[in-house]
């Protein structure tokens, strides 16, 4: 297993999904001789997991079953443990594709947070790219990068403990794209700037307050940036279901024996997921 | 201090060489003005169409990716020096409102004719706008921010430049959705990136792409995948159409990477009767007198491409058979049901799939026909809104919002098929489990 690539058997050392149920699942680091409780049973690594195929139907000691799920970047988004406001899938894949990240792609991102963005870019640069990551807050720069040695891509990436604003990436002239979330970015725009390479690059700012947005764009425009662009994406889940809807009755008639019409339709759910953050885009010209 | 791509980790790519990306003939590259995009490639002497003016793209060759330049006369393309900002109407007096302002259309004292003498003049369009500014009897009366607003406004209509940039799908996916939304199935770009993402594209792995969006959906795939691993195209009729992959301009070597496979064979792969073997001319042929080469030559000609044909067939199958590809992505005009029950068979278990389309009940008989059969987990019928800001100081306001016509995506994960377990069990709607004991430990 690893964040970065496929593969087929469970191994000591993976970090994996255990799939109880729909909206139901748990990360699970998988060991020698290890046992996971679940409330379908015991699982015992040894004889459960380990050497069999991802994706597989797990039986449990109570005689219940779950699945064993290959990680990937988005699993793990709705599975880590919080240290920080994280940034889901819909956001990401937005960021992923307005930067332009590809394999090989040289990334700084400031803060590192609980490593929910980290993941997904790492899984988007390998193998041959680069994630230079700051994080102002020890603890969570050392949790960070504990994380990324358990994930086995600690290669493609380098946990700086410092103050972006104050201190910058820790790198210049080497990155294709910049991505900040921290509360006051437009302190760091300089210093994306100053990290990205010469012939230019993209940056991403993400804010959850629209007078950040404002504050960040002036910044953005002041240090030369071009084609700058606010938005804000967001999902809107539908839920199938079978509804029935009663008929009328007018009376005897032949030619309606029905009493109900069963629909297959969608729901939306009461209240829809509002604001996440804005999201700044531009590019930097060659310089 | 420079920085070369490609280099180190794992892999055998030959390394991008290090430039700073100048134009060159034959690239494909994006032209830009304003919002508006357009794909061409360079080639010499060839003219382009964008935006209602000729030039010719080749006169860029040389000059760095993210130029702008200004359309000469003859459509030269001439590098356009750093923008002048906006300061110019710093100076200028403006009013507080609009209370006293008549909209009565007499207030621009220059005709359409004495703005077409100017162009003929050789005017820039920095000075045509000055000038249109001049002669405007209301301009010094408008609030600092009707004026930029007016002086925006003349800057599209009179704008004589272009932008030429590398392709990216960030760039194509708006081109696409801005120009030609029905070649695409009206997928918006965020759309795109949501499909991306959830199918876990990435570097080495093995992706079947099924899509009727003219190679969009093909060639995002592709650059996602850096040129590791490969891409099976699943393709109706006679042929896969790419023009869209061109446009990304990849470099040669990640057409190796790129695999067909014709739909109308997918039932006897399934069914392991697909005949694929090679059959190698016999050793003599290439021994054919000269006098009699040409007459065979058509026959050998053909000959030749059947085998190519065969070959590509027998090299997509070869990947297909072992069921174990990494992901699925499915956008056509197709219904997606069938397609996606299909496809969803070359799958290994625990690996994502996504279905877009552009409306959404098919999705919901996908959704059905999935639970019924087993096999998926977490799927997730859902459309993404997008909505643009204006941010500008006391001016920042959202502008439209784009929901509704971007289409709708059904995903998912494999995971083991499982014969014994009953059709809709109850794992699916309640994860409380009464289930009987099994004989275990």
């Amino acid at each position: 297993m690893s964040f970065v690539e496929y593969s087929d058997l469970i191994q000591d050392g993976d970090v994996a999904i255990v799939y109880l149920g729909p909206e139901s699942m748990m990360p699970v680091k998988v060991k020698q001789g290890a046992q996971t409780q679940t409330r379908y049973g015991v699982i015992r690594h040894s004889s459960d997991l380990i050497g069999r195929r991802y994706g597989s139907k797990v039986t449990c000691s109570k005689g219940g079953w779950v699945y064993v799920l290959h990680m990937t970047p988005e699993l793990w988004t709705v599975n880590l443990p919080h240290r920080t406001q994280i940034l889901y899938t819909t956001d990401i894949a937005t960021i992923t594709m307005m930067l332009e990240l590809k394999p090989g792609a040289v990334v700084c991102e400031s803060g590192t947070g609980s490593g929910s963005l980290s993941h997904a870019i790492l899984r988007s640069i390998a193998p041959s790219g680069h994630l230079h990551t700051v994080e102002f807050h020890q603890q969570r720069a050392e949790k960070a990068e504990e994380e990324f040695k358990e994930h086995r891509v600690d290669r493609l990436v380098t946990v700086r403990n410092q103050d972006v604003c104050k201190d910058g990436f820790g790198v210049t002239g080497v990155a294709d794209a910049v991505f900040l979330d921290i509360p006051s970015p437009w302190e760091a725009v300089r210093h994306a700037k100053a990290a990205m390479k010469r012939q230019g690059g993209r940056v991403c700012s993400f804010s959850p307050c629209i007078e950040q947005v404002q504050k960040t764009c002036e910044a953005l425009v002041d240090q030369g940036f071009e084609e700058l662009s606010t938005l804000e994406v967001l999902l809107r889940v539908h839920d199938v279901r079978t509804v029935y809807l009663p008929l009328p009755d007018f009376g005897p008639d032949e030619t309606a024996p029905q009493t109900s019409v069963a629909l297959k339709t969608t729901t939306l759910p009461r209240e829809m997921p509002g604001h996440t953050g804005y999201l700044t885009f531009a590019t930097k010209p060659r310089t | 201090c420079s920085f070369h791509f490609g280099g180190g980790g794992g892999g055998v790519l030959p390394s991008v060489k290090p430039k700073y990306r100048k134009v060159d003939a034959g690239d494909y590259v994006v032209l830009k003005r304003g919002d508006i995009f357009k794909a061409v490639q360079i080639q010499p002497k060839k003219k382009a169409m964008f935006e209602k003016q000729w030039f010719l793209p080749d006169t860029a060759v040389g000059q760095l990716y993210g130029s702008t330049f200004d359309v000469a006369p003859g459509g030269i393309l001439q590098p356009r020096k750093p923008k002048d900002t906006e300061g110019s109407t710093d100076a200028n007096e403006a009013g507080t409102d609009n209370r006293h302002i008549l909209d009565d259309g007499k207030s621009q004292k220059l005709t359409r004719d004495d703005i077409e003498i100017l162009k003929g003049q050789g005017l820039k369009d920095q000075e045509i706008i000055q000038q249109l500014v001049d002669n405007s009897s209301t301009f010094r009366d408008k609030t600092k921010y009707a004026q930029d607003k007016y002086i925006k406004k003349k800057k599209k209509k009179y704008e004589n430049t272009v932008t030429i940039l590398r392709p990216s799908c960030r760039i194509l996916a708006m081109m696409y959705h801005g120009r030609e939304p029905g070649k695409i199935c009206h997928m918006r770009y965020d759309m795109l990136a949501q499909m991306l993402t959830l199918a876990n594209i990435h570097a080495g792995s093995k992706v079947l792409v099924f899509e009727t969006c003219a190679g969009l959906v093909l060639g995002s795939v592709m650059e996602r995948m850096g040129g590791y691993g490969s891409v099976i195209q699943m393709f109706p009729g006679g042929g896969p159409v790419r023009a869209g992959v061109e446009s990304f301009g990849f470099p040669a070597h990640f057409h190796d990477t790129l695999h067909e496979f014709p739909i109308c064979h997918v039932n006897a792969l399934l069914a392991g009767t697909l005949d694929t073997a090679c059959k190698d001319p016999p050793a003599g042929r290439g021994q054919c007198p000269y006098f009699m080469f040409f007459f065979y030559f058509q026959a050998q000609e053909r000959k030749v491409k059947l085998e190519e044909k065969r070959k590509k067939l027998a090299s997509a199958a070869a990947l297909l058979e072992g069921r174990n590809a990494d992901g699925l992505v499915i956008a056509s005009r197709f219904h997606p049901c069938p397609v996606l029950l299909g496809l969803i068979q070359f799958l290994s278990p625990s690996r994502p799939f996504v279905v877009y389309s552009q409306y959404k009940e098919p999705l919901i008989e996908c959704f059905t026909k999935l639970k019924e059969r087993g096999g998926t987990v977490n799927l997730r019928l859902t459309d993404t809104w997008l909505r643009r800001y204006q941010v500008l100081p006391n001016r920042t306001h959202p502008l439209l919002l784009m929901s509704g016509a971007g289409g709708f995506i059904l995903s998912g994960t494999t995971v083991a098929v499982d014969d014994s377990k009953p059709a809709n069990s109850q794992r699916a709607e309640e994860p409380a489990a009464k289930r009987q004991k099994v004989d275990g430990r």
